[in-house]
């Protein structure tokens, strides 16, 4: 705003006219005592809209679907205490994922600060570990700057979450001040790396080029940092493997010739075994993650490793590299790529087509193969049919478990921002308010949520929320009445010992469905599956709920124990594929 | 190996926490801590001093670096430097021997006699810490009260120096 037209605000307006300034859509929230001078805010505007969850975890999850399906910011705004602590598990589901949130959190009047006043909790000291940075706004007069500052470091650098706790004496309607939303912001303690050293670039480049079996492994950074076309380029002007990451999948499209699906615990056969056998490894936007390398000792044996990430200390924290990168991922690429065609030699062809006559020996061996013709439906069948049903052009959300590596598996996704998961909290809970999030943002688009009979019940409520927004999300449970991959665990480390996996008592999900004013409908049979889904799916203005009862046993394969290398993976008994080369790379 | 680490960071509430929170959330060592302000009220010095092998030390450097309170973040334990550490201890010398072998302790380690009150003496020692080590060894026959250290803290020889 400029000099002359100058308005007077209260806090609670302020908030809510840096929101505005920001750009903001939607503010995901929940009322209460510490912020009904915001809610009175909201209430006499009409640029931000407010969606009502029906729990604080909701309000998260939503809003960080909002965030990952768009890449811009998701807002929260919720009260003190308990309003608070809710929201925590969905702002640690953000941090893990590095996805950036807002979270205003309401807190008691500041004379009552430390005096465990109603609805008291320190949620600055709370959210500390699990946010990228937070405030406590301390005056009235600190709103806006603040505002400004949590936007910038949540959306630059490694996004994240940020929280501001905003007292209710500062957000007071009686006192006014001048209004102006800082333009430009100085950090002096926080300035991200962008821009990649170009001396470790040319030594990448060195490397890559004199790789006889190398491997590209990438993950969510490319997706966070809008570098799919860029990933995309260089995997096709190199003509190497590529693996992705839970977090990544989508950035490479899964349909490209150089795709080999997921890696590590429930990564593919070939995605697998490239990667112990490799001896480059060009490592973009991933953090090497205990369920992406298996036993550390293992990994990746035989390779130099180039790792491209915006965080120093990503690098380095796990498995040490021979040539680190710090910078955005877009603009490493695109260095990367320069550089690759600058330099006089080229990739060696000959053994880039022995190392793929390998892997095509590998994907022979078909890992990812089940048993068509169950009388059961099997979940993997019904992620398939999905696919076929929505032209693998939905948004899919999932909550966490065996329905979520299903679903990584067996819906293909070439496009970025299309997969929307809890992968590094691993938040059960988080599909179905993602799901509504995702909806919101991409009003015309086909939002479905892929979830089990355990996981959704942890937020169901957000059915209410659904209808209140007329969200037409739909929800494909795979019912297999057991907690899934606890039940796995269990069979496979615990003598099948299925302690308190067993779900007793479930709902009539159907039944429940109608009750918050949904479709519901119940599919036992594989042959209905396709119909089913098709029904489902002409419904565009309705939510449905599939409640598919599949069969029980059903395990995820390949798996990688613990301790195990990416080389010594679980298969289903009849897959039989060939061997690692390792005796000739001796 | 033990490495002493400096760190500025902004002068704001809840500062210390985010340092002592990511020690203890990743399982770091801390065997000493210090901070207060410097010569810019917007800034306070932190010396944090820890152990750990190459990669944990590089990891803590990396971590604090990523604490967006934190401007700067040195490893002084690198290069030359000198280390400080502050003690006092009180002591109970009722025996005129042992007035006598404290004051005599004290000049040898460049100790001073900061009270006297009854029979009981403060001491207050600066050194390294092995310095502080041996002076509480060498009172054996001295029969200590209270013993109190700053930590260590400590800055760079020469032109080096942590600034913003």
């Amino acid at each position: 705003m400029k000099g002359d037209d100058i308005v007077k605000l209260s806090g609670g307006e302020i908030v809510i006219q840096a929101l505005k300034d920001e750009g903001v859509e939607y503010v995901f929230g929940y009322p209460g005592g510490a912020v009904l001078h915001i809610y009175d805010a909201i209430y006499n505007q009409s640029d931000v809209e407010h969606i009502l969850v029906r729990h604080e975890q909701g309000a998260t999850h939503a809003a960080d679907g909002y965030a990952r399906s768009t890449g811009k910011p998701g807002v929260v705004l919720v009260t003190s205490g308990p309003g608070a602590t809710n929201a925590i598990t969905g702002i640690a589901t953000a941090h893990l994922d590095s996805i950036p949130l807002i979270v205003l959190t309401g807190q008691v009047t500041s004379a009552f600060i430390g005096s465990d006043a109603f609805q008291e909790v320190d949620s600055v000291g709370i959210s500390r570990p699990c946010v990228k940075h937070n405030f406590l706004v301390k005056r009235v007069e600190d709103i806006a700057e603040t505002m400004k500052k949590a936007f910038h470091i949540a959306t630059t650098g490694r996004p994240g979450p940020v929280v501001v706790d905003i007292p209710k004496d500062i957000t007071d309607p009686a006192i006014k001040i001048d209004y102006v939303y800082p333009e430009n912001l100085n950090i002096r303690s926080y300035n991200p790396t962008v821009q990649g050293n170009q001396r470790q670039i040319k030594k990448a480049v060195e490397l890559i080029l004199a790789a006889k079996r190398p491997m590209i492994y990438s993950g969510g950074g490319v997706i966070l940092s809008n570098a799919s076309e860029e990933l995309t380029a260089f995997t096709q002007q190199l003509g190497f493997p590529i693996t992705q990451t839970l977090m990544g999948l989508g950035a490479y499209p899964a349909s490209g010739k150089e795709s080999l699906g997921m890696l590590g615990m429930h990564g593919t056969y070939e995605a697998n075994m490239a990667m112990h056998d490799c001896d480059t490894l060009v490592a973009i936007g991933a953090r090497f993650d205990d369920r992406v390398t298996g036993e550390l000792e293992k990994f990746c044996p035989h390779a130099k490793i180039i790792h491209v990430d915006i965080d120093p200390s990503s690098i380095a924290k796990n498995v040490q590299v021979d040539v680190p990168i710090v910078g955005d991922v877009k603009h490493v690429l695109v260095e990367l790529s320069k550089e690759l065609k600058l330099n006089k030699n080229k990739p060696d062809t000959k053994a880039l087509e022995k190392w793929w006559k390998q892997i095509e020996g590998w994907k022979a061996g078909n890992c990812l193969r089940y048993d068509r013709n169950s009388a059961l439906i099997k979940p993997q069948f019904v992620v398939e049919e999905l696919h076929k049903v929505t032209n693998g052009d939905a948004f899919i959300t999932s909550d966490v478990g065996q329905h979520q590596m299903f679903a990584a598996q067996f819906y293909p996704f070439d496009k970025p921002r299309q997969w929307i998961n809890s992968g590094g909290l691993g938040t059960m809970g988080f599909g179905l308010p993602a799901a509504l999030g995702v909806q919101l943002a991409h009003k015309d688009a086909v939002v479905a949520c892929i979830t089990g009979e355990a996981s959704i019940q942890m937020c169901i409520q957000e059915l209410s929320t659904a209808l209140q927004y007329d969200l037409p999300v739909k929800i494909i449970m795979l019912n297999n009445r057991y907690m899934g991959m606890v039940r796995q665990w269990q069979e496979f480390f615990y003598e099948s010992r299925y302690s308190q996996s067993y779900l007793k008592a479930l709902p009539d999900f159907v039944k429940l469905a109608e009750s918050y004013g949904h479709v519901g409908m119940q599919i036992d049979k594989p042959a209905d599956v396709n119909g089913a889904l098709t029904e489902a799916f002409a419904m565009k203005d309705k939510l449905v709920f599939m409640d598919f009862i599949t069969d029980q046993t059903e395990n995820v394969y390949p798996m990688i124990a613990a301790g195990k290398g990416h080389h010594e993976m679980h298969l289903q008994e009849e897959c039989i594929p060939a061997q690692s080369s390792d005796r000739e790379l001796a | 190996m033990r490495h002493i680490i400096s760190i500025l960071i902004e002068n704001e509430a809840g500062a210390l926490s985010r340092v002592a929170g990511l020690f203890s959330a990743r399982g770091y060592n801390i065997e000493s801590l210090t901070v207060a302000v410097t010569e810019d009220a917007s800034l306070s010095r932190m010396t944090i001093v820890t152990s750990g092998s190459e990669s944990i030390i590089e990891q803590i450097n990396k971590q604090l670096n990523k604490l967006v309170d934190v401007v700067k973040v040195a490893d002084i334990t690198e290069g030359a430097h000198i280390e400080r550490e502050l003690m006092m201890v009180k002591v109970d010398a009722k025996e005129a021997a042992s007035r006598d072998e404290l004051q005599r302790l004290a000049d040898i380690f460049k100790g001073r006699i900061v009270d006297v009150s009854d029979n009981i003496f403060t001491v207050e020692l600066t050194g390294e810490g092995e310095k502080l080590d041996s002076f509480l060894k060498a009172l054996n026959d001295v029969s200590i009260i209270e013993t109190v250290r700053s930590g260590a803290t400590g800055i760079a020889r020469g032109k080096k120096a942590l600034q913003v």
